[in-house]
């Protein structure tokens, strides 16, 4: 049993990682109506920006984050300016071919400049633990935990309590409407996808600390946090960090009870079965016409 | 007209089938067969990608079940490698397109974005279980097909393997061209018009889609099984390759999405460069940065492949030559697809 509720725990801690980048993820559909394939790539890059603050300028990883999350804000910035604002037709499945190229690159470049070895971020906190109530908490958990919900409520100030994020939900809600009524979406869409890469560099400063990655671990991110909004009902935030923490809960105890090896076969089978039921994910509303 | 297109064909396919004889170097001929597997593949993606405006970016599944599916049956039948293998290609392509069908069906209940994520998510299921499933895949280990017979020096081997995918090639495109001009083809570009309107105008979107999707499965099953052949084994990330699903949509879109020679133009124009790619910068980044770039260039500057632009150049020139003594009909295009297929329906009833 104590072994189950430690997987609990583990689940829900980093579901709260997870949570993060996704929120990022959906946000991003939500506004643009695209899917950002790269997002995967975008958090190992994130992960190895912290690799590199840490390495030669000895900084600690979240005192790091002050600088990534702006540099990687301004990345997003240039990719929607460079290569989504240019796709004028077929939108929608352009854009996921037009991101999978930026993940290639992205790959590309991280191979070449890092190998294709594997690394891991170092810090006290990484492999020291706490205990609490019986169990061991590692402290980088707890953190990076902490973080993404810092974070996520800031998030969620920006949506809920702002001008801008009145104009960012108003573009979820109806992209041609709010164009009528004087939004920008153009600026808020490019603005958007800075959001979204910005919150990858928090995600792949945990994801980094957490486990150890090479340039080729995008693959395996992705496919994940696609799971999550899928599951969650894409667009949806709040569907987002429900679907992130409960993916991660059952692939963990799905770890302990059954085998490693199955667990994220499993992740991806709950899809599928979910989706026979309801095909518009958790928290999604019903797909209308196109037009 | 008709007669000058009908030898260019002609023309096309006797280079074809000459194309061993002009060019025996098997390094080259290796491309050439590489290149007919993605033509091959890539026109039977775009019968239901292409066709109905589903982007399915999880056909590698079918893929490596077509692979695992000669694999296994030729261990299971103890196959001498030969000729005989080759009768085993429609059994891998069929096992694939069985497969297909419930997956499909599962998969076809969503759309658009939440479709294209479903078939990602299969793909990954099919990639892990390759790994998992130890007892009959072997598992990261991979498994060899039949060696092939001695006496074939690379120079034969590399021809009979070109003169089978270019069989399959030519059957893909068959079946491609006769969809095309069908009154189910047409249901198909209904749908990709307007699903909704499709359904209401009495076309059975459901099972339409699904047909298309198993019949594209068919033909990538048995391109896998034909690239894990001429490999000699088969390993989980070259079976299952998440690079396979994004060239052949790439191919698709760079020769042109839903035309009938879109798909196989764009395999002769990025799977040689690709080779080539691989070939001079496999082992570093650069290979996918230049891969990546040159994705980025077809999409941004070509976005509706060769073939639409081509022919839109063609139209309007002809069209400027024709303008003194306009006595040709106007086109007919105002009719979208979706009301001749309605037409159509009309006419099958009476």
């Amino acid at each position: 049993m104590n072994i189950i509720i430690a997987a609990i725990i583990t689940g829900v801690l980093t579901g709260g990682v997870y949570a993060l980048m996704a929120s990022g993820l959906t946000l991003i559909f939500g506004v643009m109506d695209i899917i950002n394939i790269a997002q995967g790539a975008l958090v190992v890059l994130g992960a190895y920006l912290s690799y590199v603050l840490e390495q030669y300028l000895h900084m600690d990883l979240f005192v790091g984050l002050l600088l990534t999350m702006p540099l990687m804000f301004l990345l997003g910035v240039a990719i929607e300016w460079a290569f989504i604002r240019k796709l004028k037709r077929d939108r929608t499945m352009l854009s996921i071919l037009v991101t999978f190229a930026v993940a290639l690159i992205i790959e590309g470049v991280l191979g070449q400049l890092f190998t294709t070895n594997y690394v891991q971020l170092h810090a006290w906190y990484i492999n020291a633990s706490f205990q609490l109530a019986g169990f061991y908490l590692p402290y980088i958990y707890v953190f990076a935990f902490i973080l993404s919900g810092v974070l996520l409520s800031s998030l969620y100030l920006l949506l809920y309590r702002t001008k801008f994020g009145r104009s960012l939900r108003a573009s979820m809600q109806n992209r041609t409407a709010a164009e009528l009524i004087g939004i920008d979406v153009e600026k808020v869409s490019a603005l958007t996808f800075g959001i979204g890469v910005a919150l990858t560099a928090a995600g792949g400063m945990a994801f980094g600390a957490t486990t150890s990655f090479n340039p080729g671990s995008s693959y395996d991110l992705i496919s994940r946090l696609l799971v999550i909004i899928v599951l969650g009902g894409m667009g949806s935030l709040r569907g987002a960090l429900i679907a992130s923490l409960v993916m991660l809960v059952i692939e963990d105890v799905t770890a302990v009870v059954w085998s490693p090896v199955w667990s994220s076969t499993v992740f991806f089978v709950l899809l599928v079965v979910l989706l026979l039921f309801r095909p518009q994910g958790l928290f999604g509303q019903l797909e209308g016409r196109k037009q | 007209m008709k007669k000058a297109k009908a030898l260019g064909l002609l023309a096309l396919l006797a280079f074809s089938l000459a194309f061993p004889l002009l060019f025996s170097n098997p390094a080259i001929t290796t491309i050439a067969v590489f290149t007919l597997l993605f033509a091959a593949a890539g026109t039977g993606w775009n019968i239901f990608s292409g066709y109905t405006g589903y982007i399915a970016l999880g056909h590698a599944a079918y893929f490596g079940l077509g692979a695992y599916a000669l694999a296994l049956l030729c261990q299971d039948e103890h196959i001498p490698g030969g000729y005989i293998p080759f009768l085993f290609v429609p059994v891998a392509g069929l096992i694939a397109a069985a497969s297909a069908v419930p997956l499909g069906a599962i998969a076809l209940r969503t759309r658009r974005h939440t479709f294209v994520v479903i078939t990602i998510a299969i793909f990954f299921i099919f990639q892990l279980m390759a790994y998992n499933l130890r007892a009959i895949t072997n598992g990261s280990a991979g498994m060899s097909l039949p060696l092939l017979p001695p006496d074939w020096n690379e120079y034969f081997l590399n021809d009979v393997f070109y003169y089978v995918t270019l069989v399959l090639t030519l059957l893909a495109l068959t079946l491609s061209w006769w969809v095309r001009n069908s009154k189910y083809g047409l249901g198909l570009l209904a749908i990709r018009d307007d699903e909704d309107r499709a359904l209401g105008l009495g076309v059975k979107t459901g099972s339409y889609k699904l047909v298309a999707f198993v019949i594209s499965a068919f033909f990538v099953g048995m391109a896998g099984a034909i690239y894990a052949y001429f490999l000699g084994s088969i390993y989980p990330p070259f079976a299952f390759d998440a690079l396979f699903d994004v060239a052949v949509a790439l191919m698709a879109f760079l020769g042109g999405l839903g035309t009938l020679s879109g798909p196989i133009l764009g395999a002769l124009i990025l799977e040689p460069a690709q080779q080539y790619l691989a070939l001079q910068y496999g082992e570093n980044g650069w290979y996918l940065i230049l891969y990546g770039l040159l994705f980025l260039m077809v999409i941004l500057f070509l976005p509706e492949g060769i073939v639409p632009t081509l022919s839109k150049k063609w139209a309007s020139w002809k069209a400027a030559r024709s303008t003194a003594p306009s006595r040709e009909p106007p086109p007919d295009d105002t009719t979208t697809s979706s009301q001749k297929a309605a037409l159509l329906a009309e006419q099958g009833k009476g």
